[in-house]
């Protein structure tokens, strides 16, 4: 078991050393530099090239890379040029922002997929199973803009159930219960709006997991064994339909710690995603550098979050 | 083979009648066997035989209710300790499946749950059908793995599936079916995944085991070297129907079905120089396209004048325990023989 972790941990060493080049490359390859933006025609051309020289921008590119990489694994992203902050500041604020609501969406997704997915695949061809296919058929094809809007709308605007946006009501002081329950019921309507659009996978692989797994050798067995079809539906198929679902558990998360533009967008909530999108319309480079930097991390750790699920899940892939 | 004698005498502990079994296929049902007439007694290895797709499968499967409950119909009766198997309710056949009757697979690799240890996957059937505790089960797990021919049973008790061989794993599916010592077990090709040198060693376990218990042993199988070696008794399967009942000497040494030769003249022989292998024409008809009437054997053999066929053929004891299948066997020739009775030259 810690074996397989060690392993995998080892294995991410060089991938992130292969895409912090890559970043670097494409930051480099980008037109312009953050001074670009503040020549005017006074500035003084030997001015801006001494400015350079003091920023190191005429450095080797290696000398360059080195110490961007040095600054940014002490935690010195640089600075942002548009909210004239650092960029670890600025990111680590919206990080935690963002991580409540991929938190909250995350548990919400699966408490809503897992118990339709299992039955609509144990009931094949009932109405219930009917029912959820076309609510996978829905919510696939609906844009999460559109449901969105729908949802900020109706209740958010006509019945003014939910907040529409921010995450904290500024009346409340933080570290009392008030405080804590008003963040959650800033999460509910962007939760549960990410929640329903990321269930139809989810249901669709276990649905189809369970009918497969339903005419399975070894659910045969259990059944000559004289085990009754409930246990072997809670004790053989479940745990055999949540492998496809544990091999992708670690991307769904991080893929949701970096945010979503659109919902993060239309519920004026300050996360990474929103950070990301002023950022590129800005132009600015120090946070766009940091972000992709962090969302290309964060898909090497899900691919280790899945890698460890599926190893406790499956012993088959144990190294031992 | 002088097990056969005590036959006649021992008790019977299965007894199939008027079995039929029907799948639906796009609102329709289709028998995938019919007729059948069986009985299995103590002590007794009754191999069934037939290519694949002639329902040997699905009357095992049908004995204790194993298929999809939904679009399968099952007729007839199969009786055990004075009960009616065929009309019994799941929970009522669950109290029988796994304690009077153990069930062996055909893939040990499949017919084990990948993510559930080798003892809990034991414990199961003991944890069903009887009053056993905890540790009790445990101990009786490793019994069972020691019973089965399988040396470090502790080891193995905490392993995966995937981590032990072929051989090894079906030793632990057999000792799954045996757990709470069945009175009848049916084995579903327990050798067909196997090689050569393994299948001989599970032969034995089985035949070992059977001689402790005096169970029975139904036998599917379409090997006819497994079924020389350990049956008593052999029914050939054609097209969903048993077209030959025999003693398993009896069959060997004096088959009648068109059929039967034709699958016993197929088996290539060692000490002939053969050129070619010997096949049968055609191939066996699919569920929706089976002649419901007539013998279903005649596209097979064309050659045979088609008034030689019963019109509805039914079983006739040639001899005493030897049954056959349509009238047809009388006048039955291979193709390039020249016709008659002279199949003796031509089996072994």
């Amino acid at each position: 078991m810690w074996k397989t972790i060690v392993r995998r941990i080892l294995i991410m060493i060089p991938q992130l050393i292969v895409l912090s080049l890559i970043i670097f490359w494409l930051a480099k390859l980008m037109p312009g530099d953050p001074l670009t933006g503040l020549v005017t025609p006074e500035t003084d051309p030997n001015r801006i090239e001494e400015l350079r020289e003091l920023a190191g921008w005429n450095d080797p590119w290696y000398v360059q890379y080195w110490n961007w990489v040095t600054n940014a694994l002490q935690g010195d992203f640089g600075t942002s040029y548009a909210f004239k902050d650092s960029v670890s500041s600025l990111i680590g604020e919206r990080a935690l922002n963002t991580l409540w609501l991929s938190l909250f969406s995350v548990i919400l997704l699966y408490l809503i997929a897992i118990p339709l997915g299992i039955y609509a695949g144990r009931y094949q061809g009932t109405w219930f199973d009917k029912g959820t296919v076309l609510y996978s058929f829905i919510t696939y094809a609906i844009p999460t803009f559109v449901l969105g809007l729908i949802f900020l709308f109706l209740f958010g605007y006509k019945l003014d159930w939910f907040p529409t946006s921010g995450t904290v009501d500024v009346k409340y002081d933080p570290g009392t219960w008030d405080y804590v329950w008003n963040k959650i019921y800033h999460l509910i309507l962007p939760g549960i709006t990410f929640a329903l659009l990321g269930t139809t996978t989810i249901i669709q692989y276990l649905r189809s997991e369970v009918i497969d797994a339903k005419t399975q050798d070894y659910v045969k067995t259990a059944r000559s064994k004289g085990v009754p079809m409930k246990v072997i539906y809670s004790k053989h198929i479940f745990r055999n339909s949540l492998l496809p679902i544990a091999a992708f558990i670690g991307f769904t998360i991080t893929g949701l710690l970096g945010g979503s533009i659109f919902i993060e967008t239309i519920f004026g909530y300050p996360g990474m995603g929103q950070l990301f999108i002023q950022s590129l319309g800005q132009r600015d480079y120090s946070v766009i550098t940091a972000l992709v930097l962090l969302f290309g991390f964060l898909s090497l750790l899900g691919s280790l979050i899945s890698d460890i699920v599926m190893s406790i899940v499956d012993p088959r892939i144990r190294i031992d | 083979m002088e097990r056969g004698n005590i036959l006649n005498t021992s008790k019977e502990l299965l007894k199939i009648e008027n079995l039929h079994t029907s799948f639906r296929i796009k609102d329709q049902y289709y028998a995938a066997i019919e007729d059948i007439n069986l009985t299995l007694r103590e002590n007794e290895v009754l191999a069934i035989v037939g290519e694949s797709g002639c329902g040997k499968s699905t009357l095992a499967t049908s004995i204790v209710g194993l298929h999809v409950a939904n679009n399968t119909k099952v007729d007839g009766q199969i009786l055990y300790n004075d009960q009616n198997l065929a009309t019994l309710k799941e929970d009522q056949l669950n109290k029988i499946r796994g304690n009077d009757i153990g069930f062996i697979f055909q893939d040990p690799l499949a017919a084990l749950n990948p993510l559930m240890r080798i003892g809990d996957q034991i414990t199961e059937t003991l944890k069903y059908h009887t009053k056993l505790s905890e540790q009790e089960r445990q101990k009786r797990v490793l019994e069972l793995l020691d019973q089965v021919g399988i040396s470090h049973p502790e080891r193995v008790a905490r392993q995966y599936p995937h981590q032990l061989s072929g051989g090894m794993r079906q030793r632990v599916v057999i000792a799954i079916a045996i757990a709470c010592k069945p009175k009848i077990m049916i084995a579903d090709e327990p050798t067909t995944a196997l090689d050569v040198t393994i299948q001989a060693q599970i032969l034995d376990l089985l035949n070992d085991l059977q001689e402790e218990t005096n169970s029975g042993i139904i036998l599917i199988t379409h090997d006819l070297g497994v079924v020389a070696e350990v049956a008593d008794r052999v029914a050939v399967m054609y097209a969903g129907q048993i077209i030959e009942l025999a003693s398993v000497e009896e069959l060997f040494s004096h088959p009648k079905h068109p059929y039967t030769r034709s699958l016993l003249n197929s088996i290539p022989q060692v000490d002939h120089d053969q050129d070619r292998l010997e096949v049968i024409h055609g191939m066996v008809p699919t569920l929706t396209k089976m002649p419901r009437t007539g013998c279903r054997f005649a596209p097979r053999i064309p050659w045979i004048d088609p008034s030689k066929h019963e019109d509805n053929p039914s079983l006739h004891e040639i001899s005493p325990e030897h049954f056959v299948r349509c009238t047809c066997w009388k006048d039955f020739h291979f193709e390039h023989e020249e016709g008659g009775l002279n199949h003796e030259l031509h089996t072994n």
